[in-house]
């Protein structure tokens, strides 16, 4: 990929000439201590010269001596809220004359820029279009946004503690689905296209020559620190193995710490599961159906004919793991976790996925850890 | 069939009469509702008929006194349906802080504690008669009242909800105030209702609706601790709105227990 030089201060530009092409810019910025996606109007909104510091159940923002504004790796949420909304309206209906009537909630979507998607985010992604868009059924809320969406991808100079998307193959480097993607140096970015609508906004930017050998070398080096991650989930034959360990102790261990509160699915950026409910108006002569997200940790998600499926902890949190890191395989081709790292700094308690994956593949009953 | 309106009773125990709003701040809405309900007892809206018959009868507060017990017996008996609205009905409210203390207030506080008629523990309405089902929340909202009367009048079994705060917090797409600011937060183990008000602000959430379903306070409150909490701040926090539920009353005694061992 031919990579071009944009220089920093040149950054607003790609906002404006965004805005010109009808998108709405969507990035990080600070938001109660942490970084949050959210719609941006100018780059002073940027998280410039913040980096997390995210640990098991920890995430806490810090100023970095760098004039950086990608210098951080993961906030709670990435793109999944923007396409998957967590709440949706599906039909409404409605006592008339001629009786009931019904109708599909309105569609709407319109042109969202993201920036400062990761290769994490963007493995994510394509999951959460297998799921939605590839089946008999396309999901035409998520389909309508998906077809809007513009993506501007970063490369990851560095990585938190938590992060360990070199172990499932899915980053630091941005290498798919993306329409821009940036390296950011410590004078500037340097800028190559993924698609022709990458293109059409590239070719407006005021862009410098092609980028020297040094600053290619920087890029590369700072993907080559990125990639020095402490945790490594097992390899995904070896995560088949957890289907053979039904009733390894770990599960009970794992358990008496799980609060089952679901955050690990919430922030998880290919978890899809879902539940409707039903709401009417006092006079019972309008409805509406809304999905929300669900958790397979909510006790009524595994209720079903009048009985509890999973109705301890331990069974939860073993359907999330088996399904998440074994049974996806065969519905979808790969492990469903991509590295990213939210469930692990994002749970109260700070349940380390990564370890617990580790113990139960071994597959030889141990005694409980000591926690 | 469900009638096509139902008679309701609006009755008050020991509470703070915060509950009973869920009807009257409905607003322009109340008249709707009122063309689907007749309502035959509700004190604070003006309307005394204590010993009516109805479908429904909604209880407001706790078994706090020796009248309350009587008042309940009495409602259970003319009522088709009761429902216990509110933390003091279901269980027992801020007054229930009183059943964890050995020693005796009513001494401590009052001049005369002989005029005082009141019994030793402060209980929900379903430890004495039988409740056929529960709105929990301190107070409870309007649209969960609205919603419950709803299913009741299409004929179809409310449906209980104990979905943990945290869901709904997610939802909205709060930043968790737990994991970035170490804030004692009962989301984990507290149910939804309140639309996740205080994390919304910033704040930790200290549990106005009660316990959730299936909830790990054993973690949560190692958590907690963990996080530089001292074990009489960690019982401190179960015991507030709901200090008498059963999983909040034995992680208070649990941390009491802790505090004690520590002091020795």
């Amino acid at each position: 990929m031919i990579k071009h030089f944009l220089a920093r201060q040149h950054l607003d530009q790609l906002f404006s000439v965004l805005s010109n092409a009808g998108y709405q810019v969507v990035g990080p910025t600070v938001k109660d201590n942490a970084i949050v996606f959210t719609e941006l109007s100018h780059v002073e909104q940027l998280p410039w010269g913040r980096q997390e510091i995210a640990k098991p159940g920890h995430y806490q923002l810090t100023d970095t001596s760098t004039n950086r504004c990608f210098a951080w790796n993961t906030g709670p949420q990435g793109l999944k809220p923007w396409l998957f909304k967590p709440e949706q309206p599906l039909w409404q209906a409605e006592q008339t004359e001629q009786g009931l009537c019904f109708r599909q909630a309105s569609i709407e979507a319109h042109p969202i820029a993201v920036i400062g998607l990761r290769g994490c985010d963007l493995a994510a992604l394509k999951l959460q279009d297998q799921h939605f868009l590839q089946g008999p059924y396309p999901d035409p809320y998520y389909q309508a946004q998906r077809e809007q969406l513009f993506i501007i991808a970063v490369n990851c100079a560095q990585s938190a503690e938590t992060c360990f998307c070199v172990s499932t193959g899915d980053g630091p480097e941005a290498t798919h689905s993306f329409d821009l993607v940036l390296d950011e140096l410590e004078e500037g970015y340097l800028m190559g296209c993924g698609s022709e609508q990458g293109q059409a906004i590239f070719q407006q930017l005021t862009l410098g020559p092609q980028v020297s050998k040094d600053q290619l070398h920087t890029a590369q080096k700072q993907l080559a620190d990125a990639s020095q991650q402490q945790r490594q989930m097992p390899d995904e034959d070896s995560l088949l193995k957890l289907t053979e360990n039904l009733e390894h102790p770990q599960w009970q261990d794992v358990a008496d710490r799980c609060l089952a509160c679901g955050n690990c699915t919430l922030v998880c950026p290919t978890c899809f599961c879902s539940k409707q409910e039903s709401t009417s108006d006092i006079k019972l002569q309008q409805a509406e159906q809304v999905r929300l997200w669900d958790s397979c940790f909510s006790e009524q998600h595994g209720y079903i004919a009048g009985k509890l499926f999973r109705p301890e902890i331990r069974h939860r949190y073993r359907q999330w793991l088996l399904h998440k890191l074994a049974n996806w395989q065969q519905q979808y081709g790969r492990s469903g976790c991509v590295g990213c790292g939210r469930c692990i700094s994002w749970c109260p308690v700070g349940i380390d996925l990564v370890a617990e994956a580790q113990i139960l593949v071994k597959g030889t009953p141990h005694e409980p850890t000591d926690r | 069939m469900p009638p096509s309106k139902l008679a309701i009773a609006i009755h008050k125990l020991t509470s703070c009469s915060g509950c009973q709003l869920a009807f009257l701040n409905q607003g322009v809405v109340l008249l709707d509702l009122l063309n689907k309900v007749e309502i035959k007892h509700f004190i604070e809206g003006g309307i005394n008929n204590f010993s009516a018959e109805v479908d429904i009868a909604f209880v407001e507060g706790s078994i706090s006194t020796p009248e309350d017990l009587e008042r309940a017996q009495h409602i259970r008996q003319h009522s088709k349906l009761v429902v216990s609205i509110g933390a003091c009905a279901t269980s027992g409210g801020i007054q229930a802080l009183r059943n964890l203390s050995d020693e005796n207030w009513l001494q401590a506080v009052y001049a005369k504690p002989e005029f005082v008629s009141s019994l030793q523990h402060s209980t929900g309405v379903a430890e004495h008669i039988k409740v056929d089902f529960e709105l929990w929340g301190c107070p409870i909202t309007i649209q969960q009242m609205n919603h419950f009367i709803q299913q009741l009048l299409l004929g179809s079994k409310p449906k209980p909800s104990g979905e943990k705060l945290c869901m709904d917090c997610k939802r909205q797409q709060q930043v968790c105030v737990l994991v970035t600011q170490q804030a004692p937060c009962l989301g984990p183990v507290v149910r939804t209702g309140c639309g996740a008000l205080c994390p919304t602000f910033g704040r930790a959430c200290y549990g106005c609706f009660g316990p959730s379903e299936q909830p790990n306070c054993d973690s949560l409150a190692n958590q907690f601790a963990g996080l530089g909490l001292v074990s009489v701040e960690v019982a401190q926090r179960f015991a507030a709105i709901h200090s008498h539920s059963q999983p909040f009353r034995d992680q208070f005694h649990r941390w009491q227990t802790i505090h004690a061992k520590e002091v020795e």
